[in-house]
């Protein structure tokens, strides 16, 4: 990665590392919003035509495929300090406790960001190779409509699909937070109660929003 | 009462360590923890075997030497104390009770529960204080201090030093300790010079003594004793992002 | 050498305290003249080091405490070359850290007449005339640029909302002088002190040995040349050289057993000082505070203690009936004793310290004490509560509430506290001079570890302020006058001083591993700190005393035959650490009742029963005992050499100290 070279080197300490997760987490969340409003237009029941408009501009606008080069250096620059972090960790604490009673001292959510992080990071493999590679690289013969269609109304894909909303929900449930204190943007409790209702509802939100798309095709066949 | 103990033995850092099993009987609910301990000890010596080494001086809370992991969590069951102010009251007769030394890349073990917490004094060493030499000082009301300001000055000082947040930390990380300084510091007139040099030293001795990242789960500030708040993590990150993004406004 | 190892010779007679009477000490090297001058002129007329000899000059520190931590930093700044031994694994563990009320300081900031004067008088008169008084000025002189160099040292202080310093009133004291952090003031003032140290250690001029602990001082020609230490991870004895020793190493009030010290504070380094012939002042000058928690089982390790404020709401009483186990709050008002407002009407509840902490022991002497070990008596808010309500009381005192419940399970809001007076400081320490130095040459004390400017009782709020004097403020002067004589000594540890040391440790620890024994030596230790606690503690008589030094001689012949440390010396073993500062804590305690059965008088903490008004005050003996008892080490079981250090009072006229 020719970016790490000039990067300075503040970046490379553990604080510095954090900032980028919690500025490419928040950025990657504020995708994750445009990402579902446009995915909504799945359920419109027009037969594809609204969705089928908005991803042709979604590939098309030069602006856009701007922002997709930022999305995917967002995305590549979470996951590899992400994965950076799970290396890391082990190091740390070369001998975990006999026991452990974290359940008291933290959220659930908080602890398990390595496990959602896999799991959403499968799904994202998967889905692009299902939609982006085979539109964009491939050149699929059918509308982005049709693809979907075809995908949701396989129940597998679609069971696959809601597992990884709800561990994006866990993902989300700390780490909208997270990116925020990361940023030290969270002075106070109060400022900290009001995030974590934010947090909790993006984590709720979003995850069910996408996740009611395929549940929805999955439900039209029967 | 009465109860089980399992506890963490280790002869000296090289030794591989076990879990060994106790028996104590007759311990008062107003013992402290560590007393139960002492009593465990005089047992062991009388029976003719090595007693438990475990840390511990001032047995008031404050010195920061104490520090057991115990039933899984640093200090005990209870939030935001020492464990030399635990009592045996808040377990069961009868209970068994895990008890591990807190266990951290940067503390390695000494004996059983005794483990090396130096590394916080290195962090401290590359800039937790005002480089003022003795005698230099002004009048000490020639700088007022806002109260609100020396107020959470004090909140953040109150660290004792104990390693706990390191301990319940899933990273181990020391963030909580070298924020708790960094924040205290920032707060104050005497701190703003040296303010953006001393949390990019602090951080990075804290990577060189391999401490892990902060992952905002929030268990160190649970289990603080000085109950240092997350705020003070903030911060350092608001501190340490400002010192590395912007120019120094103190050089013209 | 073998005489530190010998046994005394059990003797078929009964041991009874004796000692012989050496040349008085007239040099203390306090200046003369005007007092408001003497410290400046006493600067002035020192030797200097120049910076580039400075480095050339190895100073030992031993402990990290307020006095150590300031000592060894500002010596640092200057330029010498330092070597700090902490037995802890941090420096900033020392015991100063539990202080909690403040630091005095003569700033006058409230504008309410304070001055320097007024900081030398009360706590001269609070050490009811057994200090110096150029010591006692000289603290209070330095004490007003304590408090700027602590808050440029980013110390949180409280503040008023102008931003400028608080202070409050303190011990009674008339003016409000006391510079606090909440009730955390010796944590700050530490961790300042710590920061000050750590900054010096990276800036490569301080040096800092954890875990390790001096065993003994060695002393060359007359002159203090370096210390034994031990690493106590390793268990490796190492021989350290140094122009100069400065022992920061903090009281022995430990002696007692349970106390308010830490559970590791003790009198190793003072006492192989000592025996290497440092003269020890006072020894039996101890503070006890009546305000603590009591103890509520054998098995219990250390005393607590709870804010002396409370007395101000709180009323003191026991049972009417000795043994009356009913609940206190079943028992009807008829049925209390409430013994201070009885024997003391005017001012009840509020008697001055010693008064209310011999007063409780003499009712639980006679059997009223409450609690499960009659050692006990209740403090009472109930009527407190009922006058000004929940809340008010809540503002004053939650927080003290609290920590008693959380520490005894038991609410003050529900049911009287129990509380009872607890060894908390020791006035006497190391003999020192006006430079702080002792009567060995090159060796220093400073802090606790010495006797200087407390006299028969200190003052609260004024321990921080006389460790942090001596460290920041007067070591750093004085020792260079010294060290200035030092330049062309060439340190070397191949001495036979030096080997001796080394050897005599290792014979000692080896001894007490070797004696394989049946009792531990918190056994013993328990049981060395109830006699002096029963004798040498809040009252003291002849008989009491002559029969608590033969008790302790015995117990001290019984240790080394019978006490049991498992482990060996090649390791970590906190045991063996315990055994060694037992053993010396024997020896000392022998010199504790020695020295108090020499005062034929009573004065500040040092009550003798045969010598008090009627109403129980002590009858202080301004012609025979207005000096320092200064005590020599003669050798193993050899009664102990007494000098004398006449007090001159050229300035304050002693008067009796009235309460009423």
């Amino acid at each position: 990665m020719k970016a790490a070279t000039t990067t300075p080197s503040w970046l490379h300490t553990s604080v510095g590392r954090k900032v980028i997760m919690a500025a490419t987490g928040l950025f990657l969340i504020t995708f994750l919003i445009v990402h579902l409003a446009g995915n909504l237009l799945l359920l419109r029941g027009d037969g594809g035509a609204a969705f089928n408009a908005y991803a042709e501009f979604m590939s098309t606008n030069p602006a856009i495929r701007i922002l997709e080069i930022a999305l995917f250096a967002g995305f590549i620059l979470h996951i590899y300090q992400g994965l950076y972090f799970i290396l890391r960790e082990r190091k740390s604490r070369p001998q975990g406790y006999a026991l452990n009673a974290a359940n008291a001292n933290s959220s659930i959510f908080s602890r398990t960001m390595r496990l959602s992080a896999v799991v959403v990071l499968v799904f994202l493999v998967v889905h692009l190779r299902h939609f982006f590679v085979e539109h964009r690289v491939l050149g699929s013969p059918l509308t982005m409509y049709e693809s979907c269609k075809a995908a949701f109304e396989n129940p597998y894909y679609s069971a696959f699909y809601v597992v990884s909303m709800v561990l994006l929900a866990f993902h989300l449930a700390h780490g909208f937070y997270s990116g925020l204190q990361t940023l030290g943007l969270i002075m106070n409790s109060r400022i900290e109660r009001i995030v974590k209702w934010i947090g909790a509802g993006l984590a709720f939100a979003i995850p069910l929003g996408f996740a009611i798309i395929p549940m929805y095709f999955l439900l039209k066949t029967f | 009462m009465r109860f089980t103990l399992r506890i963490w033995r280790q002869k000296n850092a090289q030794d591989q360590g076990r879990f060994e099993t106790y028996e104590v009987d007759g311990i008062s609910p107003d013992a402290s923890f560590l007393e139960m301990l002492d009593v465990l000890n005089e047992k062991l010596i009388h029976e003719g075997k090595d007693p438990v080494a475990f840390d511990h001086d001032c047995r008031e809370g404050i010195c920061g030497s104490c520090g057991l992991f115990i039933n899984g969590r640093a200090h005990g069951p209870l939030p935001n104390i020492t464990t030399c102010r635990l009592y045996m009251r808040h377990f069961k007769d009868g209970d068994t009770i895990t008890i591990e030394p807190f266990r951290a890349k940067p503390f390695p073990i000494i004996k059983d529960l005794v483990v090396d917490r130096s590394a916080l004094d290195r962090i401290i060493q590359k800039g937790g204080y005002i480089s003022v030499n003795t005698g230099s000082a002004p009048d000490a009301n020639s700088i007022p201090v806002p109260k609100p300001a020396a107020d959470r000055a004090f909140d953040y000082a109150t660290c004792i030093g104990c390693g706990a947040c390191v301990a319940a930390c899933k990273n181990a990380s020391a963030m909580l300790f070298t924020a708790a300084k960094v924040s205290h510091l920032a707060m104050l007139p005497q701190g703003q010079p040296e303010r953006r040099q001393r949390v990019k030293r602090m951080v990075a001795q804290m990577d060189i003594e391999g401490f892990g990242h902060c992952s905002n789960t929030g268990a160190c500030a649970v289990e603080c004793p000085a109950k240092i708040p997350l705020a003070a993590i903030a911060q350092l990150q608001r501190d340490f992002i400002w010192a590395n993004l912007t120019p120094d406004p103190q050089i013209k | 050498m073998s005489e530190i190892l010998t046994i005394p010779i059990p003797t078929k007679t009964e041991p009874s305290i004796s000692w012989t009477e050496g040349s008085p000490i007239l040099e203390n090297r306090c200046p003369s003249g005007d007092l408001e001058k003497r410290w400046t002129r006493h600067k002035d007329s020192l030797r200097l080091v120049a910076p580039h000899n400075k480095r050339k000059l190895e100073v030992i520190v031993v402990g990290a405490g307020l006095a150590g931590a300031s000592a060894a930093a500002s010596l640092g700044e200057l330029g010498y070359q330092v070597k700090v031994f902490v037995y802890h694994n941090s420096p900033r563990r020392a015991h100063s850290i539990a202080a909690q009320g403040g630091i005095n300081a003569a700033k006058n900031y409230r504008n309410d007449g304070d001055s320097i004067w007024r900081l030398f008088y009360d706590t001269i008169k609070g050490g009811d005339f057994r200090a110096r008084e150029s010591n006692v000025y000289r603290l209070a002189e330095v004490s007003v640029k304590i408090i700027d160099h602590c808050v440029a040292q980013g110390i949180p202080f409280a503040r008023e909302y102008g931003g400028y310093l608080d202070t409050r009133s303190f011990g009674g004291a008339q003016l409000m002088r006391t510079f606090y952090a909440r009730g955390q003031t010796g944590q700050q003032l530490l961790l300042g002190a710590y920061a000050a140290l750590q900054r010096q250690v990276e800036l490569g001029n301080v040096k800092v040995f954890y875990n390790h602990e001096l065993l003994d001082v060695v002393v060359d020609e007359g002159r203090a040349r370096g210390v034994i230490v031990r690493n106590l991870i390793t268990g490796e004895i190492h021989r350290v050289a140094g122009h100069a020793v400065v022992l920061a190493t903090g009281g022995y009030g430990n002696a007692y057993y349970l106390s308010t010290n830490a559970k590791l504070s003790n009198a190793t380094a003072i006492w192989r000082a000592h025996r290497r012939g440092a003269f020890f002042a006072n020894p039996s000058f101890v503070q006890i505070h009546p305000t603590c928690i009591p103890q509520s089982g054998e098995y219990q390790s250390k005393l607590t203690l709870m804010s002396e404020s409370l007395r101000n709401d709180g009323r003191v009483w026991v049972p009417r009936t000795p043994g009356d186990k009913r609940a206190p709050q079943s028992i009807p008002e008829n049925e209390r004793w409430y013994y201070l407002e009885e024997w003391y009407p005017s001012f009840g509840n509020l008697v001055p310290r010693d008064i209310a902490s011999r007063a409780a022991k003499r009712v639980c002497d006679m059997g009223y004490g409450v609690g499960p070990t009659g050692r006990a008596v209740y403090l009472d808010f109930s009527d407190a509560i009922k006058r000004f309500g929940r809340e008010v009381i809540y503002q004053r005192y939650g927080n003290l509430f609290e920590m008693y419940e959380e520490i005894t399970g038991e609410s003050p809001w529900e049911t009287p506290m129990r509380i009872y007076p607890a060894v908390h400081y020791t006035m006497g320490g190391l003999w020192v001079d006006y430079n702080l130095m002792t009567n060995i040459p090159g060796l220093y004390a400073i802090g606790e570890a010495n006797f200087s400017d407390h006299g028969a009782n200190r003052l609260g709020a004024s321990a921080l302020m006389q460790g942090l004097a001596d460290g920041y403020f007067i070591l750093p002067y004085t020792i260079g006058d010294y060290l200035a004589t030092q330049l062309f000594v060439k340190n070397s540890t191949d001495t036979a001083a030096f080997a001796d040391a080394e050897k005599e440790t290792r014979e000692r620890i080896e001894k007490v591993l070797s004696t394989k024994g049946t009792r531990t030596v918190d056994e013993f230790h328990r049981e060395l700190g109830k006699i002096l606690w029963d004798s040498c503690g809040l009252a003291r008589s002849a008989s009491g005393l002559s029969e608590a030094f033969s008790k302790v001689r015995e117990l001290r012949e019984r240790f080394w035959q019978e006490v049991r440390v498992p482990g060996t010396g090649h390791e970590f073993n906190q045991n063996l650490e315990k055994a060694l500062r037992v053993s010396d804590f024997f020896e000392l305690g022998e010199l504790m009742i020695v020295d108090a059965y020499h005062r034929e008088e009573s004065c500040g903490c040092h009550l003798r029963e045969e010598y008090q008004t009627e109403e129980g005050e002590a009858l202080r003996n301004d012609n025979e005992y207005a000096y320092v008892a200064a005590w020599e080490w003669a050798g193993e079981g050899k009664p102990p050499i007494l000098h004398k250090e006449p007090l001159k009072f050229e300035f304050v006229k002693p008067t009796v100290r009235s309460y009423k």
